[in-house]
């Protein structure tokens, strides 16, 4: 066991705060310190997918031939790192990390010629359509139903919690072909373009009045068969592999950013004649907080590792994701007893980065109440944590 | 960056795991705790033989190189049997302080016969006033003659009542809290003025409230540097809370298994508890807590010889936090899904839910290594 970098990987390193120094503008910074949503603003992650690209590291996973990087998981770990301690923004998934891995594992040809290419140019930007009305932790349920119609199928349902679909010009979907047998037997995976007649969008506002989530319906929409990824009925492997591929991932570097952010927070927020930071009881909970972010840093160490070494990453990927979000929740928590009386100080106006002028003169407090309120979805999304610690008791069982 | 054992270490790890197995089961092991000292000291020569008292300690001084992450595989499987052998107290606290402040002549005389299974020792580092802060010191080492003369009282001593040597730390100047003026001593415990008060601890161990009065030591008693011992004891001290790390997480996992078995068996309502969610949810969590605590254990381990003592101590204080946390959780918690039985003496549950619980008052609690994390921020 050791902790050292490979000379490689120190000269990675490297290349990644030369990079980091030179293209993370001051801008995209106050912007990623002032998003109070999951995702950062679409200008500001297209201006970083962009600068990304021209780098050549948009893609990190992806196979070269694809115009992917084809990091290591050390070298990840290592741009994530880097990354979260400057501040830059995270790039949106939907359409290099999720619908991409889809397409490369089990596109065809001409699917990963035509869209791999856009999702990396930026010419398309992709929603998931998964989560349906009486589908949420139970997915396979799910009910948009795809008949074939011809070359075509026609495509009628909705689905819910859609990120981004009013920004999307493509969706991907779970899509049911089939009633027969058990239910993850009869789902397809369609990519859809959003422009089709007979889709709708219609907004979700967030309990912080952020939109970023969406219905979207789906009324007799004409969708080409050669737009379906895989075979008839083999949607559910593509989802299972894509929800891997979404578990496994470097989040305590954010963390931390966050852990130093409230320690300046604290250093900056006067009680009587000293500042919250002089007082042990505001240090130690803060530091109860730190020492859970160090065990994470770690177990994805450990994962990482793993993966490196060619196994599977096992039950703790379930644990990685409780463990980001629950620490997320935390720290959103912490910031609001650090903001006292201001956490219930509601900023109407959107973006905040784009705000001229605060009321409260410190600009910082008027993220910390939506960033609460937004960051409760985190234990929620990518399979709720009672689903996750599903699937660790049934390891644990070896059941 | 790598995680992975070296091959040397998986055979540490399997023949540490084939005597657990073999020589420490629950029924053996409540034999080995009737025996006179509340050990047994075949078990100890054991250890020896296996090279297991010397693997921490340099080439130079007789041992077997190991670092500590070799004593961090063998501190985990040895957790699993709840061994109840002065290890800690002997190898881990005194050992690898006469290694790291001892001279030549002082290992030549209690190192070497400690290594080979001939010499227990401990470490006082804590009185009572000072609770878990080995910078407390109100026990006073004079100067008389070329004597040291020594008058004090040490608290919870490990192993100290069965010890042939104790390690004091007691004042040479400055005041009780004072970081500087300690030194550390080397006391045969057979000095005159020398008394113990033994106790048991509620894991099976020994420990013992150590009285100095008027205790002469010769000059060549004191263990590296006048004054400044406390730098030692600390590294010392970080070191054994590191590998105890290891022993709590071997202890953890141990009980994990051994509720999610019983989980498994165990039926009610016509159906085995494995079946209800809010229990599998309760294994989930103690699964989680575990693996918390065993990865801030390795960083301890990798960062327990650090140069840079923030380094050292905040890895080692995360880890005995979580060590602590994890510790409290999943020992309560596997009582708590044994439901009756889980608070009956009978089952090694309880044992090691003790063992847990003891883990956390030794070497700094929880909430001592808190504060001492709080009190050291990250750099950048």
């Amino acid at each position: 066991m050791d902790l050292q970098f490979s000379a490689e990987e120190r000269a990675f390193q490297q290349d990644v705060r030369e990079f980091l120094a030179s293209e993370l503008t001051p801008e995209l910074k106050r912007a990623v310190s002032l998003t109070p949503t999951v995702f950062v603003e679409k200008d500001i992650a297209d201006e970083w997918h962009a600068r990304l690209n021209r780098r050549g590291w948009l893609a990190p996973l992806w196979p070269r031939q694809y115009g992917g990087a084809e990091w290591t998981p050390v070298q990840q770990f290592i741009y994530e790192s880097e990354a979260a301690r400057a501040g830059a923004p995270t790039t949106i998934p939907m359409g290099v990390r999720m619908v991409a891995p889809v397409i490369i594992r089990f596109g065809n040809e001409a699917q990963k010629a035509y869209y791999l290419p856009r999702i990396l140019s930026g010419e398309d930007t992709w929603c998931q359509g998964y989560s349906e009305p009486g589908s949420g932790s139970d997915l396979a349920s799910l009910k948009t139903r795809a008949e074939p119609d011809g070359e075509d199928y026609r495509v009628t349902g909705t689905k819910l919690w859609t990120t981004h679909a009013h920004y999307a010009n493509r969706i991907f979907c779970l899509v049911r072909t089939s009633s027969e047998g058990r239910p993850q037997a009869g789902i397809s995976f369609l990519l859809i373009d959003m422009d089709s007649p007979g889709i709708s969008v219609t907004p979700i506002r967030s309990l912080s009045g952020d939109h970023e989530v969406n219905q979207v319906f789906f009324d007799s929409v004409r969708v080409p068969q050669a737009n379906r990824v895989g075979d008839e009925g083999q949607g559910w492997t593509c989802a299972k592999f894509l929800l891997e591929h979404e578990r496994g991932g470097v989040f305590s570097h954010r963390l931390m950013a966050m852990v130093q952010e409230l320690r300046r927070l604290m250093v900056d927020t006067p009680e009587g004649e000293s500042a919250l930071i002089e007082d042990p009881r505001w240090r130690e909970r803060l530091a109860a907080l730190e020492v859970r972010v160090l065990s994470l840093e770690v177990t994805e160490m450990r994962v990482l590792s793993r993966l490196r070494a060619g196994d599977p990453p096992g039950a703790e990927s379930s644990m990685l994701k409780i463990e980001w979000s629950e620490l997320q929740q935390a720290l959103t928590e912490l910031a609001m007893d650090i903001a006292g009386p201001y956490a219930q100080f509601f900023e109407p106006g959107r973006p905040l980065y784009a705000l001229a002028g605060h009321t409260l003169g410190d600009e910082r407090l008027a993220r910390i109440p939506p960033d609460y309120l937004n960051t409760r979805a985190a234990t929620i999304f990518a399979g709720t944590n009672e689903i996750q610690r599903n699937i660790i008791a049934r390891m644990v069982l070896g059941a | 960056m790598d995680f992975s054992l070296t091959e040397e270490q998986r055979l540490l790890q399997e023949s540490v795991q084939r005597f657990v197995q073999d020589s420490y089961s629950f029924e053996q092991r409540r034999a080995i705790m009737a025996q006179p000292d509340g050990f047994s000291r075949d078990t100890w020569a054991q250890f020896a033989e296996m090279g297991w008292l010397a693997l921490p300690f340099d080439e130079a001084d007789g041992g077997l190189g190991g670092g500590p992450v070799d004593t961090l595989v063998m501190l985990e499987a040895l957790g699993e049997g709840l061994v109840v052998e002065p290890l800690m107290a002997t190898v881990l606290l005194a050992g690898r302080a006469l290694a790291c402040g001892g001279d030549d002549a002082q290992k030549a005389e209690w190192l070497t016969p400690l290594l080979e299974g001939r010499l227990l020792a401990a470490l006082a580092a804590h009185e009572r006033r000072g609770r878990h802060a080995p910078g407390w010191v109100e026990t006073r080492a004079a100067r008389v003659g070329e004597h040291w003369r020594l008058d004090g009282e040490k608290s919870a001593v490990l192993h100290g009542d069965c010890a042939d040597l104790v390690l004091v730390s007691a004042r040479t100047a400055g005041s009780p809290e004072e970081p500087k003026g300690i030194s550390l001593f080397a006391v045969p415990a057979d000095s005159d003025g020398l008394s113990r008060q033994r106790w048991q601890t509620i894991d099976g161990l020994s420990a013992c409230e150590l009285t100095l009065a008027a205790v002469k030591l010769p000059p060549e008693a004191l263990v590296g540097e006048q004054d400044a011992g406390l730098g030692l004891i600390e590294a010392v001290l970080d070191e054994a809370a590191a590998a105890q790390c290891a022993e709590a997480v071997g202890a953890m996992v141990a009980l994990t298994r051994i509720t999610a078995d019983y989980l498994r068996q165990r039926k009610q309502f016509g159906q085995p508890l494995a079946a209800f969610q809010v229990l599998q949810h309760r294994l989930a969590d103690m699964f989680m807590d575990t693996e918390r605590s065993r990865s801030l254990a390795v960083m301890a381990a990798l960062q327990a010889r650090a140069g840079d003592v923030v380094t050292r101590q905040r890895a080692v204080s995360a880890a005995k936090v979580q060590a602590g946390r994890s510790g409290r959780f999943v020992g309560q918690q596997a009582v708590q899904l044994h439901g009756g039985i889980g608070i009956s003496d009978e089952l090694s549950v309880g044992h090691y839910f003790k063992r847990l619980t003891a883990l956390d008052a030794r070497l700094g609690s929880a909430d001592w290594h808190l504060a001492r994390f709080a009190a050291q921020p990250a750099s950048g």
